[in-house]
């Protein structure tokens, strides 16, 4: 960019990306924000600026909207980047399993909340997640899985000695769902627990808003969260299952579905 | 047979290993049930050993089975108060305070409230598809806790735990209940009415079971309208339970005409309280049933609600992942070490961005200025640990071991006690008490064991009648030596 900008344009630029880290802000309920976020979409040097100024503090934008305000993501060892570490005390001094059923739970609110493709592509889409819903459809899936399993006649019990070669299905349906610890609270490691944690995390985020106490506590999402899953987060799940060599073809169509009678 | 080849004697193992797995697992199930009866001497509150540990976990899991209708099962306090009866009346004389905590001692270890998963884990070995001998865990629960719509926890009985109470899931559960009732039908003809109790009691718990499923299936349903079969599938499904319950309505009151008749004309007072027992089990399967009918007839209504809640928005724009068929089941099906990554990296790129905080002057004014909050001067009951007593501690150290070792390591001459207990004593006064207790110890040697560890020399000391002159011990002046074991003869001489 060889553009001579103005100083004082680098300094609303930074102003800007300040705005968009207050995730719950939105530029329909403040007036400077509403005109940063014109601004940015009409003034392609402005735009540029501010990418420059994100990527020099190492985030990255994501969008830019009315709806959703400028989002933002912390690229790979940036000050900004959440560690699972900060996220739960416990997953930071347990095994790696604590942490994946941590991400685990992460994944299924996605999935949850935009259960088909075309929820996730639809910008006027407005999906609601409750705790108890999140880990009915993750047990079901578990139990699909161990159905198959059984109709296969394989053994899935996992080594004495190797215990992390367990398929991941079987360590979430382990996990209680809910347990009570002696003195009567709810135990921060049951699945029903890891899921409102989680849901809690992403409304303080900004990335969803409690409508209500039903099932657990019942959320709908935010465009914001919208963004973030689709630009993002699953882009980022794919590559790593690609790595794995775990590639799944669907239809387009959501395979999350009620399963059919013969597998009950 | 000796022209097989190794590989048919493979397979012949495999088939056998079916069998095998499957009862060893099932042999584990009833693992906990035992372990509670070897671990009640343990207990430190009270000496429970007049108790019958197995007996109460079945009353236990008997009642969770039996209060676990469509939405919940029993909670905590309803089981242990249901059972408290039973206990009392295992032991009359103790303080009801025991009983209860008995109660939930035994109920703490059905769900085994100590492990993360609570549940239980067995190893087992069996044949590998290679051949190979390997040792598999295998995990099961007895009780299972969830939460119900207000977030109170509740118990329920795992498939593991009605197996354990009827033994028999694998058949089909509409025809056991058939059987079942035809047996009913003739025991009561016949007046075996105590027998007839039992098999009244089985077909209820089978009963209970055919809700269970349903009741999953019910709530499949009402979970995610857009792609169950209305047209054919879930109306042939209703349609057969409803058939399936009509009978079952029909054969139950017949034979709640049977054994009203049974009591209302039987003399003897044990039978008659017998009948009565039976008829409030027959009234209440009955009731179970209707339950069941309740919900079937409301399947519809259900249906037609979910799809007016769940109007969709209109055709896909453009195409992007499925998370749930594309990310979170293959994510599920992969092993914990390799599911780690995708998982993390999703947290990663949805969790947003961690703002670094910056203490502002204005918010600890207000920080300063907030009222306290109130809090209880007492913080709860703490929970008491069970503890096991601490081992022994050892009365001699390793060092004086040692040193009694080397003392006592006689090359070929054999020496005097005296002589040893003088030169133990030189060197540390605890000694000689050790090496006298050795010596005692070496008077009638275990050879069978010295030949089974394959030692090949075992201490001996022999009374040849001289007196011990020493200060602190008196007695007889062994003769200590070491003697050569050979595994032929199985004896010993004195070297």
């Amino acid at each position: 960019m060889s553009v001579n900008v103005p100083i004082a344009d680098a300094a609303e630029a930074a102003k800007f990306i300040t705005l968009g880290m207050r995730p719950r802000l939105l530029p329909a309920r403040d007036l400077a924000y509403g005109d940063y976020v014109r601004r940015y979409r009409e003034d392609e040097t402005f735009a540029e600026l501010t990418n420059a100024v994100a990527n020099g503090l190492g985030l990255a934008v994501l969008a830019c909207s009315q709806q959703t305000g400028l989002v933002l993501a912390a690229t790979d060892g940036s000050l900004f980047e959440i560690k699972m570490e900060d996220y739960s005390r416990r997953a930071a001094t347990r095994d790696r399993r604590e942490r994946m059923l941590h991400g685990l739970v992460h994944l299924a609110v996605a999935a949850v909340a935009y259960p088909r493709p075309a929820d996730l592509a639809n910008d006027s889409y407005i999906g609601r997640v409750s705790v108890e819903q999140v880990d009915a459809v993750v047990r079901e899936a578990c139990r699909v899985l161990d159905e198959k399993a059984a109709a296969a006649e394989e053994s899935l019990d996992p080594l004495e000695e190797a215990p992390d070669l367990e398929k991941t299905w079987r360590v979430y349906a382990r996990r209680p769902s809910a347990a009570a610890t002696k003195d009567g609270r709810l135990a921060p490691d049951a699945t029903r627990s890891m899921v409102n944690k989680a849901l809690r995390f992403l409304a303080e985020q900004g990335f969803l808003s409690q409508v209500g106490g039903e099932g657990g506590g019942t959320y709908r999402t935010t465009p914001r969260y919208q963004v973030q899953v689709r630009e993002l987060a699953a882009d980022r799940a794919f590559a790593e299952l690609l790595d794995l060599g775990v590639v799944t073809v669907t239809d387009g169509h959501g395979t999350l579905r009620a399963v059919s009678p013969d597998t009950l | 047979m000796s022209d097989e080849s190794d590989s048919g004697s493979v397979a012949a193992a495999a088939l056998l290993d079916d069998g095998l797995v499957r009862r060893l697992k099932a042999l584990a199930c009833t693992g906990p049930l035992h372990d509670l009866d070897t671990r009640k001497t343990r207990l430190d509150f009270a000496d429970a050993s007049v108790y019958a540990m197995a007996e109460i976990a079945f009353q236990i899991i008997d009642q969770v089975t039996i209060t676990m209708d469509f939405d919940r099962g029993a909670n905590h306090d309803a089981v242990i108060a249901r059972v408290l009866p039973f206990i009392a009346a295992q032991a009359p004389d103790r303080a009801p305070q025991e009983h209860e905590k008995v109660a939930r001692w035994v109920l703490e270890n059905l769900i085994n409230v100590g492990s993360v998963d609570r549940g239980f884990r067995v190893f087992y070995g069996t044949f590998g598809a290679d051949g190979a001998y390997q040792r598999l865990a295998f995990d099961f629960k007895l009780l299972t806790e969830l939460a119900d719509a207000d977030g109170e926890v509740y118990l329920r009985a795992s498939d593991e735990a009605i197996n354990v109470l009827i033994g028999a899931l694998d058949t089909d559960v509409e025809s056991a209940q058939i059987a079942a009732e035809i047996k009913l039908g003739n025991l009561i003809e016949r007046g075996k009415l105590s027998d007839a109790q039992a098999a009244a009691q089985q077909a209820r718990y089978a009963t209970v079971q055919y809700a269970e499923r349903l009741r999953r299936k019910l709530e499949a349903t009402r979970r995610d309208v857009r792609s169950v079969d209305w047209e054919e599938e879930i109306p042939e499904l209703i349609d057969a339970a409803l058939t399936h319950v009509t009978a079952r309505y029909r054969a139950e009151t017949a034979i709640l005409a049977n054994i009203r008749r049974a009591r209302d004309e039987a003399t003897e007072p044990e039978r008659k309280r017998r009948a009565a027992v039976l008829v409030d089990i027959v009234a209440d399967c009955v009731k179970r049933h209707t339950q069941l009918q309740a919900r079937l007839i409301e399947a519809n209504a259900i249906f037609r609600a979910e799809q007016d809640r769940q109007q969709f928005s209109g055709p896909p724009q453009r195409a992007t992942v499925d998370l749930f068929g594309q990310l979170l089941g293959p994510t599920l099906q992969l092993s914990v070490a390799d599911a780690a990554g995708p998982a993390g990296a999703f947290f990663q790129g949805g969790a947003g961005l961690a703002t670094p905080t910056v203490v502002r002057l204005r918010d600890v004014v207000r920080m300063l200025i907030a009222p306290a909050a109130e809090r209880d001067d007492l913080a709860g009951a703490l929970p008491e640990p069970d503890l096991m007593p601490p081992p022994d501690p050892d009365v001699f150290s390793d060092e004086q071991w040692t040193r009694a070792d080397d003392l006592l390591d006689l090359a070929d001459t054999p020496r005097r006690l005296s002589a040893l207990l003088a030169e133990a004593r030189a060197g540390d006064p605890a000694l000689p008490h050790l090496l006298l207790l050795r010596v005692l110890h070496a008077v009638s040697p275990e050879i069978g064991v010295a030949v089974r560890q394959g030692d090949d020399r075992v201490l001996v000391a022999v009374d040849d009648g001289t007196r011990l002159e020493d200060p602190e011990f008196g007695g007889a002046d062994l003769l200590v030596g070491l003697a050569r074991v050979s595994d032929e003869s199985q004896q010993g001489a004195v070297a």
